[in-house]
């Protein structure tokens, strides 16, 4: 199995729900990194505290699972400190956009040589479906019993805003696009980011009428339009990410850019 | 450098020992009275072929410190109370994964804001408790410019040795101050590199319960993490398994204590024992210099505090007095070890308002102790 070449046997089966997607974007990684024949030996993955950021612990590579929040500001040293590693970073829409949020613009901001992977599942899935800073607006979570009250970040945007290099969003019921901007994250420089949206039947879903896996993708799916067809649409930003205002998610390359990285930059030109 | 003679200030000391000990890399966030030590790494670190980044904050700041030495590097950050107090959950992250890293606390008046620019010794508990859950550490408490380089070193190489944070407790006046010192040979300890190769795991840990270090990029594969984890770095809930690291990870620092603790002991035979760390020691000094009938005990090693030590120079004395800038945080850690060595009188000279004790003030609070001359 091509699985367990990225992934250690001896961890699976992995602790992750039915339905759950992280497991779908941990197939598509293991492809998008097969397909580009990185070597294990010279990588490193790091992760905060989440379901989601639990990956690092089944890739059979260096792996640091850190604290919550802060994976980010781990990863920055652990690269600087061996260049020559490529380092990878899971993270859940808690762990990036709430407690590490700071972080997160601030690696964007660096452009540091990092490629970070978000899941985001719209709550916090390990300590069961509490609402996070990308759960939608009127949508229900075990703390937002009336409907959210707050509106969500859009995490791709907040990335591509604060300067990452490469930013692409799609979900896992694409699994075939998540592949392909994957391997494109990889061959660019500087601070590249994937987000995932995915299905959480457990807890998100539960709460919002999506229990079933197959039920949480065609909604993910119905509600996702590609960022060419937004423009073509005529639609702005604002009617983006926030499903409550009819926006839709949008899915696509949200940022190719070919800004120096942070390392770059510290090493000059010669 | 040997035999050099160097006019630094206590930041600056800071710096050229952590240079000497072999560090190369350096995150941090300014803050008083620490800054020096992030804007001097600034130029001696590109210059050293080190690395430095000025982190968001002090989370990201000892975060990174923790990543780059699993990439390899000798790491360190420096900061303040108000910093000190937000790296506690990562220091225990390091204290956990059984990371060296070095953290110096420039102490300065709190609660919170406080006094940014006065001296204090109110982070000594913070560095003995301050992360939550069962654990030990090693904290060193410069009193000169020469300590503040020669501890630093130090904690280079016991956290090297003993794969464990090491905190340096600084203050806003030893931070400031310059003297003149003299630059000596030290040995220098790198971590025992984890022998090449794949997962050859479990590679047991010597006697002193220390294994050797899985260096990131090396082909081990290994996988770090702050949850209870086995021998093999994977996440337990065995209770067993909890109980057998928390146990390792304790008593790799309190059973070395002889390795590890550092204290100066002056008139031995006085009637009266003064115990004094840090700038303060300064002033119990020029008390013992000055009177035959008192002595004193100074821990460079304020944790694990040097109790054997101590309870035999307690042998004989009628008091024992402890001086500190704060409301007695290494009073009670004396205070029972002289209980259990029979010493009925110990006392406190306690000052919080930033100013140094004086040695007249020393010499007040033991005559308010009234014990027989
Ligand atoms: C400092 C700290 N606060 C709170 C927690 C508890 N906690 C663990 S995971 C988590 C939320 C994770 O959410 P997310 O990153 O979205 O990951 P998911 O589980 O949804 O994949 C929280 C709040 C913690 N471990 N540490
Ligand atoms: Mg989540």
């Amino acid at each position: 199995m091509t699985h367990f070449k990225v992934y250690r046997e001896d961890r699976w089966p992995h602790m992750f729900c039915p339905g759950c997607g992280i497991g779908t974007t941990m197939s598509c990684f293991q492809r998008a990194f097969v397909n580009q024949g990185i070597d294990l030996d010279k990588t490193a993955f790091v992760s905060g505290i989440g379901c989601s950021s639990r990956v690092s612990g089944y890739v059979y590579a260096d792996s640091l699972h850190t604290t919550h929040g802060r994976g980010l500001a781990y990863a920055t040293g652990l690269k600087l400190a061996n260049r020559d590693l490529d380092v990878f970073v899971f993270t859940g829409d808690g762990d990036l956009g709430a407690i590490g949020g700071n972080h997160f613009i601030q690696a964007c901001r660096r452009n540091m040589d990092l490629f970070v992977i978000c899941v985001n599942n719209n709550n916090f899935g390990m300590t069961g479906g509490q609402a996070s800073s990308t759960t939608l607006h009127g949508y229900t979570t075990s703390t937002t019993p009336g409907g959210n009250p707050e509106y969500p970040f859009d995490l791709a945007r907040l990335a591509a805003a604060a300067g990452a290099n490469y930013v692409a969003r799609y979900t896992s019921a694409h699994p075939k696009q998540l592949i392909r901007v994957m391997e494109e994250g990889m061959n660019r420089k500087g601070f590249r980011f994937i987000e995932a949206w995915v299905a959480c039947p457990v807890y998100f879903g539960r709460y919002n009428k999506l229990k079933t896996p197959v039920e949480h993708l065609e909604w993910l799916k119905e509600n996702s339009v590609h960022i060419e067809q937004m423009k073509a649409d005529g639609r702005t930003s604002e009617d983006d990410i926030d499903l409550h205002v009819a926006g839709k998610i949008t899915v696509g390359v949200i940022r190719d850019a070919e800004r120096k990285s942070y390392i770059e930059s510290i090493e000059g030109d010669d | 450098m040997m035999g050099e003679e160097l006019f630094l200030q206590g930041n600056r000391a800071v710096v050229e020992g952590a240079l000497y000990a072999g560090c190369n890399f350096y995150a941090g966030y300014p803050i008083c009275p620490s800054t020096e030590i992030l804007e001097i790494m600034s130029t001696r670190m590109p210059e050293t072929g080190g690395t430095l980044i000025q982190m968001e904050d002090e989370l990201s700041s000892i975060a990174a410190v923790i990543g780059a030495s699993w990439g390899g590097a000798k790491s360190m950050t420096a900061t303040s109370g108000p910093g000190f107090s937000l790296m506690q959950e990562n220091i225990g992250y390091a204290v956990i994964t059984e990371t060296p890293c070095v953290i110096v606390d420039v102490q300065r008046g709190g609660p919170s804001t406080g006094q940014p620019t006065l001296p204090a010794h109110g982070d000594i508990m913070q560095a003995r408790w301050g992360t939550h859950g069962s654990h030990s550490i090693i904290a060193l408490a410069p009193s000169n410019i020469k300590e503040c380089y020669e501890l630093t070193v130090e904690a280079f190489n016991l956290s090297e040795q003993f794969r464990t944070p090491v905190i340096i407790l600084s203050d806003g006046e030893l931070a400031h101050m310059r003297e003149r010192i003299e630059i000596t040979d030290m040995p220098i300890v790198n971590r025992e590199q984890f022998p090449e190769g794949k997962v050859s795991f479990p590679v047991d840990p010597n006697e002193e319960g220390v294994s050797p270090f899985p260096t990131f990029g090396r082909g081990h594969r290994t996988h770090v993490t702050g949850l209870s984890h086995t021998i093999v770095g994977y996440p337990s809930e065995d209770t067993e398994v909890q109980g057998k690291l928390i146990d390792r990870i304790i008593g790799k620092i309190e059973n070395n204590k002889d390795t590890i603790c550092k204290y100066e002991i002056i008139n031995p035979d006085a009637k009266h024992l003064l115990v004094a760390y840090g700038i303060p020691a300064r002033s119990a000094k020029d008390v013992v210099l000055n009177r035959e009938d008192f002595g004193l005990f100074r821990p460079l090693t304020v944790w694990p505090f040097p109790s054997k030590a101590f309870i035999r120079a307690t042998e004989d004395v009628k008091s024992v007095l402890v001086v500190e800038m704060n409301e007695g945080q290494l009073f009670r850690e004396v205070e029972r070890h002289a209980c259990r060595a029979g010493v009925e009188n110990v006392g406190l000279c306690s000052k919080l308002d930033g100013e140094m004790p004086t040695p007249q003030d020393i010499l007040e609070s033991h005559a308010d102790m009234e014990v027989d001359q």
